[in-house]
């Protein structure tokens, strides 16, 4: 008994000696959200080393892509972050502008950052939400659906789906906004979305269960985080002001006044934070640029990239023909190369395009923010529990459809 | 010609083959020898800085001598600029040193474009597939895999 | 199942067979196992919340086990890899047992037709509901979550008993 009793105050718990366990998480595991898994080498239940494994939901992105037309391949953007779509649908048709020297049209830039802030709401949304169902707080999840759905609403009046939206164009949008569209859309960010992180707030950020689960754990160097590429919201927690809207401004970002949070110790809770007032700054800009919208045309005037108007079609055989080409054969873009980066909500999201002219790409490779997250939990990890990879992980925000591609 | 353009020309003249700004993108296409010299020298120059290896990919110019492509995308976070690197390999030895060591989140992205490309990381630690399972055969986003060609791992034979 | 009532308040009685009365308290208590993989699992999240609110049907209390499922919901794109995963979880789920498909990647592949998608999961397991849509809105898995309680209620052979199509 007294030998027990010499163990257990030994680092204060019961120290016994015990080879490694090797434990499998996923794919199929609440947690890992089915499409993630684990090899974790365990003692007790300290994680001394992590294994990620991946490309459970791998579709071939690039492959399909090559055999489509460069308009063709919108809808395929949709899938890689399911959770924000219309911010791959940016990044890609702006990637596809460089190479081709469009300048898309003042109303259309403005419309572009609307849409993109509104879905990095709405992805934050997710991320907080399942991280928090993950370490048993459901309330958040239920609280942050109920905007989610009001936003969905908004989103399918503007292209008419909830989730894969391929709202952009090469040189424009599909459509122009519904009448009363912005209204609505600032009803939404004035009435339920800074109501729901209110509530969110209110239930965690002081919450002593929450911190206790959260603060310390995961945490990660600026040195690290850069090494390793880490780029978003992880980054930013962990003390590294970059956020390409402000250091390299695309679109009108450089018109609008917001702010960038940044974090101290890169930690769960610094993510959490770092997050939640990213959608306070992103409804920031939603009303900057809803005050400042200019009228005009959404589209570029140019009929090599956009589709005639319709009745024009009916009546007129130039643009019947046109019509006909770019449907098609797709729409030509010049032979050459371009990397075009925007600031999707986990971070840099790059589209590196090689086309040798004709109307389909030859190479597409996106560059996704979650692959070098996913490569970095290891190391954010190692030396904790195994009950804080759940807790680091949902906060990583790893989308298994722009990881896999 | 860029800054870092030049600054490059000047300590690695002979290594350099090409280099072009189109669509404002720096572009220096090296030859592979002394790749990880090169790419150690942007990271640690003091005017140069790329603190980020943003990404890494494999591209296939099928019918074009050489045949593959390895195309690094660089970002320097205090200098905010980027660069990209490209080097030619030639279909019967698609083989580079690996950068793992100057930054090393580039890991995945080399084992990324050895499952694609079958371009072979000399020195890489744990050079295997990552998105396909193992027992796949081929590449699949060479040009010369065809895009429907399915090895079924369960269920019947296509 | 035959209920009548007494009209003075008197406790009336009920005629049924065992049979239907399993299958009446089995229809609304579905366990589903959501294996949501892609873009689909957000649209489940959307119908299991306050919203669509799919407890409504007696089917929110959702499993991670195997073993403690009796509705498979497949959502999203399965590829080669996933297909053995998808395959052993569905053998260990206990009999009786049924599979939703849902959306076009699951179904048929979808727009994904190359090296790596499994083309339709009903190559490696029997489907006894499939919903259409890429990804479908939460009223079609609200309206498949009522089809399986249809074929359950009127015990209408289930895929497994016709599979694999000759």
């Amino acid at each position: 008994m007294a030998e027990r009793n010499e163990m257990e105050t030994r680092n204060g718990k019961l120290d016994l000696q015990s080879e490694p366990m090797l434990i499998n998480i996923g794919p199929s595991h609440p947690a890992t959200h089915t499409t993630l898994r684990f090899r974790a080498t365990l003692d007790g239940e300290t994680i001394l080393d992590l294994e990620p494994e991946f490309g459970y939901l791998h579709r071939g992105f690039e492959k399909e892509s090559e055999a489509a037309t460069w308009t063709q391949v919108i809808p395929y953007t949709d899938r890689l972050n399911y959770v924000s779509p219309l911010m791959n649908n940016v990044g890609y048709v702006m990637a596809v502008e460089k190479l081709c020297g469009i300048e898309v049209t003042e109303r259309c830039k403005y419309i572009r950052v609307i849409i993109s802030e509104i879905s990095r709401i709405i992805d934050h949304m997710v991320c907080i939400g399942t991280n928090m169902v993950d370490i048993g707080a459901l309330t958040n999840f239920w609280y942050f659906w109920k905007p989610r759905e009001e936003v969905y609403k908004v989103i399918e009046e503007l292209c008419g789906q909830r989730l894969t939206t391929a709202y952009t164009r090469i040189g424009g949008v599909m459509a122009d906004l519904p009448e009363g569209w912005t209204d609505r859309l600032l009803a939404v960010c004035r009435g339920v979305i800074p109501e729901c992180i209110a509530d969110v707030n209110a239930l965690l950020t002081k919450n002593r269960i929450f911190i206790e689960r959260t603060m310390g754990i995961g945490p990660i160097t600026p040195k690290d985080a850069i090494a390793l590429g880490f780029t978003g919201p992880c980054l930013r927690a962990a003390g590294v002001p970059l956020d390409l809207r402000k250091d390299e401004p695309y679109l009108v970002y450089d018109r609008f006044d917001f702010d960038v949070p940044v974090g101290e110790a890169g930690d769960t809770c610094d993510r959490y934070m770092v997050r939640m007032e990213e959608m306070r700054q992103s409804l920031r800009i939603i009303e900057q640029a809803v005050a400042q919208l200019p009228g005009g045309p959404v589209n570029v005037d140019d009929p090599r990239f956009i589709l005639p108007p319709k009745p024009q079609v009916y009546e007129n055989i130039e643009a019947l023909m046109n019509h006909f080409k770019i449907i098609m054969e797709g729409i030509r873009v010049p032979a050459g190369e371009v990397y075009s980066a925007t600031e999707a909500a986990n971070g840099e999201l790059g589209f590196y395009i090689v086309s040798k002219g004709g109307g389909s790409p030859w190479k597409i490779k996106v560059r996704p923010p979650c692959f070098p997250l996913f490569q970095g939990i290891p190391h954010l990890v190692r030396g904790q529990m195994i009950a804080d990879l759940i807790a680091v992980l949902g906060s990583v925000n790893i989308i298994a459809g722009e990881l896999d591609r | 010609m860029g800054l870092v353009l030049e600054k490059l020309a000047a300590r690695f003249g002979p290594e350099i083959a090409a280099t072009h700004s189109n669509f404002g993108d720096d572009t220096a296409l090296v030859r592979r020898e002394r790749i990880v010299e090169i790419l150690t020298f942007l990271r640690d120059d003091p005017g140069l800085l790329f603190d980020f290896a943003m990404d890494l990919t494999g591209v296939d110019y099928l019918g074009e001598e050489p045949r593959f492509e390895v195309v690094y995308h660089l970002y320097s976070l205090r200098m905010n600029h980027r660069v990209r690197i490209k080097v030619r390999l030639h279909e019967d030895d698609p083989v580079i040193d690996s950068a793992v060591s100057v930054w090393s989140g580039i890991n995945w992205y080399e084992r990324e474009a050895y499952d694609m490309y079958g371009i072979v990381f000399r020195g890489h630690p744990n050079l295997t597939r990552i998105l396909m399972y193992e027992g796949f055969q081929g590449h699949p986003l060479r040009k010369d895999y065809p895009k429907a060609k399915r090895q079924p791992t369960i269920g019947p034979e296509e | 199942m035959a209920v009548n009532r007494a009209r003075d308040g008197a406790p009336g009685y009920a005629l049924t067979t065992l049979e239907s009365m399993v299958a009446w308290g089995r229809k609304y208590s579905l366990f589903p196992l959501t294996f949501a993989t892609a873009c689909c699992g957000i649209e489940v999240m959307g119908a299991l919340g306050t919203h669509y609110d799919l407890s409504r049907f007696g089917a929110e209390v959702v499993r991670f086990s195997p073993r403690q499922a009796d509705v498979l919901l497949v959502a999203g794109t399965i590829n080669y890899k996933m297909a053995p995963v998808l395959r052993r979880i569905y053998d260990q789920m206990l009999e009786p047992k049924w599979v939703i498909s849902m959306g076009v990647c699951a179904s048929s592949g979808g727009f994904y037709n190359n090296y790596t998608v499994l083309q339709g999961i009903d190559k490696i397991m029997p489907v006894d509901v499939y919903i259409p849509g890429c990804p479908p809105n939460p009223e079609g898995i609200i309206d498949a979550v009522v089809q399986i309680q249809k074929i359950i209620e009127t015990g209408a052979p289930r895929a497994a008993e016709r599979w694999p199509i000759k």
